[in-house]
Order: structure tokens, then C-alpha cells, then sequence
């Protein structure tokens, strides 16, 4: 084909910086080695710290105990649990609800052309800075109603619902398209098709997306910060108030700067951190399970 | 075996005929019902990016008639005499998260090829998930970190380092006893922005053909050589693009920023003193804000990381989508 013949002897001739170029490649691999030490070193530091500096902070009555009272003053941390239990229920249920039908129709029903405009929408929500959806949601409820536990629920819910939209998406997607050509060539419906084979298809990597996306809510901070910050020391469970949570309960706890408010939120740092690392290691093991059995 | 011996199937008789077209009938509504349903979770996420806009826009409107478009690149903030600028925000914002680009974008990427290509598959599945677990610190937890842990660690180990060998730059000065600066808000945004990006990358680095990095070592490339000549050149949009993502996710942080960078109000070259975020002014401010000037004024500021995050966002969408027409 070309003129060109290559010349066996050119090619074999020693450069002589063999050794050199190995010794970069073996350096460079060096770095890259230890830069993920450093990320796990650093994941290890963050968690002992917690850890050593939360684990003494726990009592049953730190547990249980109603809210300091006053700054700087004793106390515990039970409605803040309740209350983050109960926010990250409503929004959960809310971002589920919303994801999973977002998901449905981008990968069921919507042509491509109506689906490109609401997947960027989607993508623009999901990287919508967390403080924006405080703003937001208290210009449009807080302003008028005054701080309430649902209005925190729907801010939360704002940023979880990418979350679970983009998790569902991607396992919708991992669903065979095989399986929908069967159902379709059995004469089954699309609705029915979409409800007993597909969804169920995905069922454990919705599952997985709701519980991250929960995990993740209970963290948030900034959405609550204009949403629900002013609560009473005690259990509070009516919606229609401003709910107690851990997030904001830490944040005030460190403001305040007196040593054992900051002891409480290390302790309180401690059981959140636990809690969502534990939550997000059982959802993925969840996920790798019930991928298999089904052999996705 | 019965069915067998069954008579050949009757034609339909007229009960059968109704029972199906009831079915049918069922079948339409079933269907139609669900595409409304999945048209509703549609809509509303469109509906809730659109509503956030325009009551940003609106909440702002005061601000944006006194100040006009250049508000962004005035300096002073003094919400008593009604003059408001915030370059300030901008430019803590911008420095805090450019600073933990530059380290996270070293770190993430080194990490993301040694997970994709170097590490040895069971030591990718263990570490992978654990960097990407760095993610789930909620941010308030990461604050904490950063005050008691990342500030006095910042300020005695290592801006001591920085000022001696980089102190000629300008950028590090003299460090000071408080560690509260843009430098200690710079390294916790790196750790909250470094798994995104050493996970995405990883995900990049995998989608390499593997014909492609054999063929070069085939020729006697080293592994450095092939990454250098095959990995890096394939993917570098999608590297650009992970960094874009994690720029974003670092600009809109609030929390952890507010908590320990320090809220005053200065724009200096020096990143051992303290700052402020526009997100940090609207987590400190927004609640109880002096008038309603400032209020507004916030707002402005809010519409500042609303475009910010929009551009970036849609920037990535192109660069991605570029590199993978390119592919």
C-alpha cells in the first residue's frame, strides 16, 4: 500500500532512556496512588474525629432530653430527632412521588422532543445551590404562613427530588428492553406493562434511590435555615409549625460557642454522620443484591 | 391433557365480545391516566425551576432598578446608607471555589485513573465507594470539621508552609492566629467537591476503549505514556466537564463556607484572611435583614448564583455533549 517500508533496525535501536521513562511512568503512578490514600486518609480523619469527639457526648438522657432551653445551658437532643424524622418523611414521600412519575415519563412516554427541555430542567434543579430553595420556598409560603415544617419538607424535597429522579432514571434504563418488547408482543397494555414489568424491573434501584435521597435530605441544612429555624426546646409534631432538626440544632449549637453546647453537637454531629454513612453503605449493598438476583 | 380433548375455540359469543371491549375501554382510560400522571411530575419540576427564577427575579427587582446591572462589580456593602455592591460576594465566592478547584481537580483526576485504570479491580470497589462517601458528610457536620479540626490544622501546619514557599505570589501572606479565612473554606470546600469529581472522572476514564489503551501499550508505551497519549486527549471534555459540575456544587455551598470563612465583608489578595460567599451573606443576612433595600439587594445576590449555577450547568451539558460527539 504505501512507498514507505518500515526499517527494522530504526525501530529496535535503543533510545537508552527506557529506564527514564519508566522511572516518570512508575513516579506518576506513585502520585496518583497516594492521592487516593490521601482521599481515604482524609474520609478516615473526618469520621475518627466524629467519632472519638461525639461517642462521649451520648447519654439516654442527651437522647431524649428536650432542647436546651437557654444558650450554653444542658440539655438534649430528642425533638430535634423526632422533628428531623418527620421532615425527612414528608419530603421523602414528596420527592419520591415527584422523581419516580419525572423518570417514568422521560424513559415511558415523552417523545424526545418534550424530553430533552424537562431533562435539562431537571439537571438545572439538581444543581440548584441548596440556599436557593430556602430563599425560594420562603418567599413563596414563609413570607405569607410564617415558618412551618411543611414549608421545610417542600424545600427539601426540592433538592431531593433530582436525586431520586436521575437514580430512577438510570435504573428504568437498566431495564432490559427485551422485557418490554415481550409484554408489548403478549398483547399487555402500556400501562400495564409500565406497572408490573418495568417498575418492579427497577424496584431495587428505586428503593435505593428514595433511601439515599432520604439520607441526604436529613443532612440539609441551608433549605430549613429560613424554613424552620424558629422552634420551641420541646417535641413539636403539628407541621404547621416550625419543626426542631438536628442540621440546624448543630449549627446553632457551634454559633453559640460555649464548650459544652459544642460537645452536644459533636454528639449530635455524630449520630447524623453515623446514620446517613450506615444508611448509605445498607442502601448500596441493597442495590448490588437485588441487581444480581435479578442478573441485571 | 383435558384441554385436548376440548371442542375447537366457539366464535365469541356476544358476552364475550362486550367483555372485551369493556376491557379495551379500561385499557385507554388506564393508559391515558398514567401519561397524566407522569405529565403532572413533569410539569412540576419545570413549573419549580421556572417559579424559583421568576420570585428571585422579582424579590430583586427593587435592588435591580437602584443599582442597575453593574451591582455585581460595586464593592462596598453598607445596607445603613442604602449602598450595596456585591462584588465582594462575588469575588469571595469565586476565589474560595477556584482555589478548591485547583486542589480538587489535582487530587480527583489522579484519583480517578488510578481507580479506573491502575488499582487492581477489588481495591477500586472498596476505595471508590469510600471517596464517594466523603459526598454524604452533611454539610453542617463538614462546618463543624472545618472550625474545631481544618482551622487550627490551616492555620498553624499549613499556611506557615504556603506563606514560606508561595508567600512571593501575594496570595499567602503572613498567617494569622484566627483560622478563619477563604484558604480553610478553599480546603473544605475541596473535600466536599473532590468526590464529585474523582467519581466522575472515574466513570470517564472507564469509558476509554480498551483497544485503544492496549494498542498503546502494545507499541511500548509506559502507563504514564498511554494516559498521557490516549486517556487524557479522549476524554479531556468530559474531564473539563466534571470540573464545571464541581465549580457549581462549590460556588452554591452555604453552610460549611459560612461556618468557617469567617463573614467580613473585604476583598483582598490574601487568602490567610477572612471572606465572605454570596451564599454565606444570604445564610448570615436574609432573615433579618436591615431594610427592605437590603432584602432586595439579597436577592440580587441570589439571582447572581441562580445565573451562575444556570450558566455553569448548561456549560458542562455543552462541553460533555461536544466531547461525546467527538468520541
Amino acid at each position: 500500500m504505501s512507498a514507505i517500508t518500515p526499517d527494522p533496525a530504526h525501530a529496535l535501536t535503543p533510545s537508552g532512556n527506557l529506564a527514564r521513562r519508566l522511572r516518570v511512568s512508575l513516579a506518576i503512578q506513585g502520585l496518583a496512588v497516594s492521592a487516593a490514600a490521601l482521599a481515604a486518609a482524609i474520609l478516615f480523619i473526618l469520621v475518627g474525629f466524629t467519632v472519638v469527639k461525639g461517642i462521649g457526648a451520648l447519654s439516654w438522657s442527651f437522647l431524649t432530653g428536650n432542647l436546651p432551653a437557654a444558650t450554653g445551658q444542658a440539655g438534649g437532643i430528642g425533638p430535634a430527632l423526632v422533628g428531623t424524622a418527620e421532615l425527612a418523611l414528608m419530603a421523602g414521600i414528596i420527592s419520591v412521588i415527584l422523581g419516580v412519575l419525572t423518570a417514568l415519563f422521560l424513559t415511558e412516554f415523552a417523545s424526545p422532543r418534550v424530553a430533552s427541555p424537562v431533562r435539562l430542567m431537571l439537571d438545572l434543579l439538581a444543581g440548584l445551590p441548596t440556599i436557593l430553595a430556602g430563599v425560594f420556598i420562603y418567599g413563596l409560603v414563609v413570607s405569607r404562613f410564617g415558618q412551618s415544617g411543611i414549608a421545610a419538607a417542600i424545600a427539601l424535597a426540592m433538592v431531593m427530588t433530582p436525586l431520586v429522579a436521575r437514580a430512577t432514571l438510570e435504573s428504568l434504563q437498566r431495564v432490559p428492553e427485551t422485557w418490554r418488547d415481550a409484554a408489548s408482543a403478549l398483547g399487555v397494555s402500556h400501562w400495564r406493562t409500565v406497572l408490573t414489568v418495568v417498575l418492579p424491573g427497577a424496584a431495587s434501584g428505586i428503593t435505593t434511590a428514595a433511601i439515599l435521597a432520604v439520607a441526604r435530605g436529613a443532612g440539609e441544612t441551608a433549605p430549613l435555615l429560613f424554613t424552620s429555624s424558629l422552634y420551641g426546646n420541646g417535641v413539636q409534631l403539628n407541621p404547621m409549625h416550625a419543626l426542631p432538626n438536628i442540621p440546624l440544632e448543630i449549627y446553632t449549637l457551634i454559633e453559640t460557642g460555649y464548650p459544652q453546647s459544642v460537645s452536644m453537637a459533636w454528639g449530635a454531629a455524630f449520630l447524623l454522620m453515623a446514620t446517613i454513612l450506615l444508611v448509605n453503605i445498607g442502601a448500596r449493598i441493597l442495590l448490588r443484591r437485588g441487581e444480581r438476583k435479578r442478573g441485571l | 391433557m383435558s384441554s385436548l380433548l376440548t371442542s375447537p375455540p366457539l366464535p365469541p359469543t356476544a358476552r364475550d365480545r362486550t367483555r372485551r371491549a369493556r376491557l379495551r375501554r379500561v385499557d385507554l382510560r388506564a393508559n391515558r391516566f398514567l401519561i397524566a400522571l407522569t405529565w403532572v411530575g413533569a410539569i412540576a419540576v419545570v413549573v419549580v425551576m421556572a417559579a424559583v427564577a421568576f420570585q428571585i427575579i422579582q424579590g430583586a427587582s427593587q435592588a435591580i432598578n437602584r443599582f442597575g446591572p453593574l451591582f455585581a462589580f460595586h464593592s462596598t456593602w453598607v445596607p445603613s446608607l442604602n449602598k450595596l455592591g456585591g462584588l465582594s460576594f462575588l469575588f469571595g465566592s469565586l476565589i474560595t471555589s477556584l482555589v478548591a478547584l485547583v486542589f480538587a481537580t489535582a487530587l480527583g483526576v489522579s484519583i480517578g485513573l488510578f481507580l479506573a485504570l491502575l488499582a487492581p479491580r477489588a481495591v477500586a470497589n472498596v476505595l471508590g465507594p469510600l471517596v464517594e462517601m466523603l459526598a454524604a458528610i452533611p454539610s453542617v457536620v463538614m462546618g463543624l470539621i472545618g472550625i474545631i479540626i481544618i482551622s487550627p490544622f490551616s492555620a498553624h501546619t499549613l499556611e506557615p508552609v504556603f506563606h514560606a514557599v508561595l508567600g512571593w505570589t501575594g496570595l499567602f501572606g503572613a498567617p494569622p492566629q484566627n483560622g478563619s479565612s477563604l484558604f480553610t473554606a478553599s480546603l473544605v470546600l475541596t473535600i466536599m467537591v473532590l468526590p464529585i469529581i474523582s467519581s466522575l472522572t472515574r466513570d470517564i476514564f472507564r469509558t476509554v476503549p480498551i483497544e485503544l489503551r492496549d494498542g498503546a501499550e502494545a507499541l511500548g508505551a509506559t502507563r504514564w505514556e498511554m494516559i498521557r497519549g490516549i486517556v487524557l486527549p479522549t476524554t479531556v471534555s468530559g474531564i473539563t466537564g466534571a470540573c464545571v459540575l464541581g465549580f457549581a456544587r462549590a460556588m452554591g455551598e452555604a453552610i460549611a463556607v459560612t461556618q468557617v470563612v469567617g463573614n467580613a465583608s473585604l476583598i483582598h489578595a490574601n487568602l490567610f484572611l477572612p471572606g465572605t460567599t454570596i451564599a454565606s451573606a444570604i445564610a448570615n443576612q436574609f432573615e433579618s435583614p436591615q431594610n427592605n433595600l437590603t432584602l432586595s439587594g439579597l436577592y440580587y445576590l441570589a439571582l447572581v448564583l441562580l445565573v451562575i449555577g444556570v450558566l455553569t450547568n448548561l456549560l458542562s451539558r455543552r462541553v460533555v455533549a461536544h466531547g461525546a460527539r467527538l468520541a
